[in-house]
């Protein structure tokens, strides 16, 4: 380009206070609860009590009955409705099992809280009330929660099409894994739990759909992190043309990942809607999306790592066997994988072998839950990272050292290509606020003393790959969609600058950090920036926001399209001014002509766009440009995270007393939303560590059904973490950002464990399951000792 | 039944159903949508307001329980337009996120400076302990809490 442009104004980098609180603090915002449409009726879902049970009869004839009742459906009236199954966009191998999964079940509920009918009513109460007088005569079947025992001979079988609960097994190879475990002076084998969680994003999902015959139109708002790829798989599912279905997610209340998918609710308003020929309202209760919104995590874990005597790991041997509930949600298969590249860690590992088997159980799907796929990987690692320290008896720090990947571009065993990273810096900065030293001489001197309260430090060093992804990559891993993003930018001619962004925030901010990125590239004041998300009508192209994507694609494509705008303005501005493209300079939203006074405002050549009197010829009126950026590689952030905690060997109470992160997530547009994307990450990472399960009876109950009885964190139970960074660019894209919504779930929950498991060593004990409740350390006290 | 209320300084009346609770009655006959509903069992305070000053679960108490009442929302915490300091003070710490716990927060830390104009981590701690927020962790809810105080004293 013929200027020197300035690559990062005076709001990239910056605090920039939040544009979309005002709304937020003053209950204004507009969330799916908050709307109504005239002639609105309410559905109510009817569930399965029972994890697992043939459907014998369904009678609908009591509810009709039912003040304010307008309508009943069961799963057999709705049957035909539907055009193909509830999607799962990532069948990870050629010969993965995919279920028929229709809104409501016909044959068999596979799962508590799997729908069996529908009631619409004139109120939501009304409706709840009509949908209790449905009569479901079911002949209960034995459940199967745990992913081991679904897969053994004589389980009971989900579907029995398959004859079989297995669905698929991914391997990946990388190295010569079979010498290297061959030749290794020194192994090490583990095996570890992750527990299912429920993502508890405090909106509980909701949806409103309207059919308008006369357009044979359709309109669903939802409470949803993908509206664009909602509106693709309803298309499908539903059988309509995709123009005629519009999708909007209007203030969405945190997602976490459980507002990725594509759920029944969203499907069956929209079919309904069309049947009553009334807008349909769906909104979920807690308890209701505890059973009926996707969980997180459940696996079981295997590692062995092969090494030499001075703890130099030299190769990986990882096999997971993942609960997957009872039907492949959107991304039910894809989730483990989205770990599949990563079970060498930061650390330069030659051999790579890893088994990924796919079971299903009576129990609510798992999806993607905060950083999918990657918690579970780094969990695997570093428990085993420092199980091998153990086993030599080495400090977590030196090991660690000892296996860094320090060079970059680095491509892993595992076939991916880590393109930047500064693992070391991250961990000596985290070493440095830790008082690392220190920290260990209490530590001895309790253990000395024999304190009932022990002293526990753990360390999680991680990398991971966000960014989601280059397109061409997920083809060939058989992902069902392109990993690109878009968005416009169009000036109007009265100044001010629109943008339309293809991602889909639900609390990330990006109203703001991507006005900071368009007022810095155009030079324009950031109140004059306007962002607009969320309506696939407004902005048709978009894959919208999960797996720390929103900044490090979206964001690229964004500052692509402010490039595109100014290069085009320079069209204009050199016509009018009579000079050439290459004499102008732009900066803070101005041409100028070196030498001269001639000099020209972006919002000028806005509305010369505008008027179009003067343009140059052939030139387009208007100015607006489009980009849509497909990233070359995955992006790569990574970090270094210490706990230390205490640990109350009399009660088994774990008080978790400080937390450092040093995280390493490329250029930063706001370090004060980063912040907060790492304190709510850590904080939920720490409570899987600590108190989070969904647990199930063996019948299949969901015991921990509410938020009574399942413990999301409260005040009352955080601490206040040290905060800080580390820098490598990613050398990928013109932004140099990486993505940071998942790093703080990624490291925590390891690092805590560790913390725990480093407390207890002098009492034997290697391991504790989680959540670590008093209950669970006191045992593994006692039992440790003995051995 | 018919009840008559002061919300946020002003007479209203609203016709309820017995079992109404006051957070619907909020939300879907008074025009006033804040106040949110995340769970409906007074587990998560995101429907927090003050009932005569005290704070409470909107979603546990019945409208008719307010009949003759003095009930503050979210809506009418600033004045003239102007955000309260609490308010403002939640902005500048970046203490919001996805929002949808925030009124409740907002409430809950108003009604503790009420009470306790100069509140220690623990106190902080324990009066909001009863609203769940997902995506913060707390730290710059805290933050925004004591600059808040400190705005104060
Ligand atoms: S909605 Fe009232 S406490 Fe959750
Ligand atoms: S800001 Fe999302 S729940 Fe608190």
């Amino acid at each position: 380009m013929a200027v020197t442009e300035k690559a990062a104004g005076a709001y990239i980098g910056s605090p920039v206070l939040r544009k979309e609180d005002q709304k937020l603090l003053t209950g204004q915002s507009r969330y799916i609860d908050d709307l109504t449409l005239p002639g609105m009726v309410w559905a109510s879902v009817v569930r399965s009590p029972f994890a697992h049970a043939t459907i014998k009869s369904v009678d609908v004839s009591k509810a009709r009955e039912a003040e304010g009742f307008v309508a009943a459906f069961t799963g057999a009236d709705l049957a035909d409705d539907w055009a193909a199954t509830l999607p799962c966009v990532w069948l990870v191998t050629e010969d993965t099992k995919q279920p028929m999964h229709r809104p409501l079940a016909t044959d068999k509920a596979r799962y508590q809280g799997d729908g069996v009918a529908v009631v619409l009513a004139e109120t939501r109460a009304q409706a709840k009330d009509a949908a209790e007088l449905v009569e479901v005569d079911y002949d209960p079947l034995p459940a199967v929660i745990d992913p081991e025992e679904a897969l053994a001979d004589g389980a009971p079988i989900l579907h029995e099409e398959f004859g079989t609960n297995h669905c698929f097994t991914w391997r990946l190879e990388g190295g010569d894994v079979d010498g290297v475990f061959g030749s290794a002076p020194v192994t090490v084998k583990e095996r570890y739990r992750q527990q299912r969680l429920i993502p508890n994003a405090i909106e509980p999902r909701g949806v409103i759909a309207q059919y308008l015959p006369a357009q044979d139109e359709y309109t669903l708002w939802s409470a949803t992190q993908i509206p664009h790829i909602l509106r693709f798989w309803l298309a499908i599912v539903l059988g309509v043309p995709e123009a005629r279905l519009r999708v909007v997610a209007p203030d969405v209340g945190g997602g976490f990942g459980s507002k990725l998918n594509v759920y029944a609710e969203e499907a069956l308003s929209l079919a309904l809607a069309k049947r009553v020929g009334r807008p349909v309202k769906w909104t979920e209760e807690r308890s209701e999306g505890y059973l009926a919104t996707i969980h997180g995590r459940d696996h079981w874990q295997e590692m062995e790592y092969a090494a030499d005597e001075d703890g130099k790991i030299r190769g990986v041997r990882a096999r997971l066997v993942v609960g997957l509930g009872a039907y492949l949600q959107l991304v039910t298969a894809g989730t483990p994988i989205l770990g599949g590249w990563l079970y060498g860690g930061p650390y330069d590992v030659e051999a790579y072998s890893l088994e990924v088997v796919g079971a299903f159980t009576t129990a609510t799907p798992t999806d993607a839950y905060r950083g999918a796929g990657r918690p579970e990987a780094t969990y695997l690692i570093e428990r085993t990272v420092d199980a091998l320290a153990r086993k030599l008896d080495m400090d977590p720090v030196e090991i660690r050292r000892k296996n860094f990947i320090r060079e970059f571009p680095k491509t892993l065993a595992s076939g991916l290509t880590i393109d930047s990273g500064d693992f070391e810096g991250a961990l000596d900065r985290a070493l440095e606020m830790v008082g690392y030293d220190a920290v260990r001489r209490e530590q001895e001197e309790r253990r000395q003393r024999g304190d009932t309260k022990q002293l526990g430090i753990g360390l999680s060093t991680y990398t991971e790959m966000c960014g989601l992804a280059p397109s061409r990559i997920l083809g060939a891993i058989l992902y069902a969609a392109g990993g690109w993003d878009a968005a416009t930018i169009r000036c109007l001619p009265t100044g001010s600058v629109q943008v339309f962004i293809g991602t889909s925030p639900h609390g990330q901010g990006h109203v703001t950090t991507f006005s900071q990125i368009v007022a810095d590239r155009l030079g324009v004041s950031i109140d004059q920036v306007e962002v607009i998300h969320g309506d696939t009508s407004a902005m048709q192209l978009g894959l919208d926001t999960y797996g720390s994507r929103s900044l490090a694609v979206g964001g690229v494509a964004l500052w692509n399209a402010a490039e595109k705008v100014i290069e085009k303005a320079r069209g204009i501005v050199a016509h009018k001014l009579e000079v050439s493209p290459d004499d102008l300079s732009y900066d803070g939203g101005r041409f100028t002509v070196a030498g001269t006074d001639k000099a020209m405002a972006v919002q000028d050549a806005a509305l010369h766009a505008f008027t179009a009197h003067d343009l140059p010829d052939g030139m387009e009126p208007g100015l607006e440009a489009t980009f849509v950026y497909d990233p070359p590689n995955f992006s790569w952030p990574g970090g270094a995270h210490i706990a230390v905690v205490e640990v109350d060997t009399e009660t088994g109470a774990v008080d978790l007393r400080r937390y450092i992160a040093v995280d390493e997530i490329g250029n930063v547009i706001n370090p004060m939303v980063v912040d907060g994307q790492v304190h709510g990450g850590v904080t939920q990472g720490i409570a899987q560590a600590l108190w989070e399960e969904a647990i199930y009876d063996d019948d299949g109950n969901l015991t921990t059904g509410s938020m009574i009885s399942y413990l999301v964190p409260s005040a009352a139970e955080t601490i206040d973490y040290e905060l800080d960074r580390v820098n490598a660019p990613s050398p990928t894209n013109p932004l140099g950002v990486k993505g940071v919504g998942e790093t703080g779930t990624i490291a925590s929950t390891a690092a805590v464990m560790n913390a725990v498991v480093d407390a207890l060593s002098p009492y034997g004990v290697t391991d504790v399951e989680m959540p670590a409740k008093p209950e669970r350390v006191w045992r593994a006290i006692q039992e440790g000792g003995a051995s | 039944m018919k009840i008559e209320l002061t919300i946020n300084g002003e007479r209203r009346e609203a016709d309820v159903w017995e079992g109404e609770s006051l957070l619907f009655t909020l939300r879907e006959h008074l025009g006033l949508p804040g106040s949110k509903n995340a769970c409906e069992q007074g587990e998560c305070g995101s429907c927090s307001v003050l009932l005569d000053g005290r704070l409470v679960c909107a979603c546990l108490v019945l409208a008719a329980q307010a009949d003759g009442h003095e009930v503050v929302t979210v809506e009418g915490l600033g004045e003239d337009g102007q955000l309260h300091r609490v308010q403002q003070a939640f902005v500048d710490a970046g203490a919001v996120q996805c929002g949808f716990c925030t009124p409740g927060l907002v409430v809950a830390t108003a009604a503790l400076l009420e009470r306790s104009p100069e509140p220690t981590d623990d106190e902080i701690r324990e009066a909001l302990s009863g609203n769940l927020c997902r995506c913060t962790g707390y730290q710059k809810i805290f933050d925004a809490v004591r600059a808040a105080a400190g705005a104060t004293s």
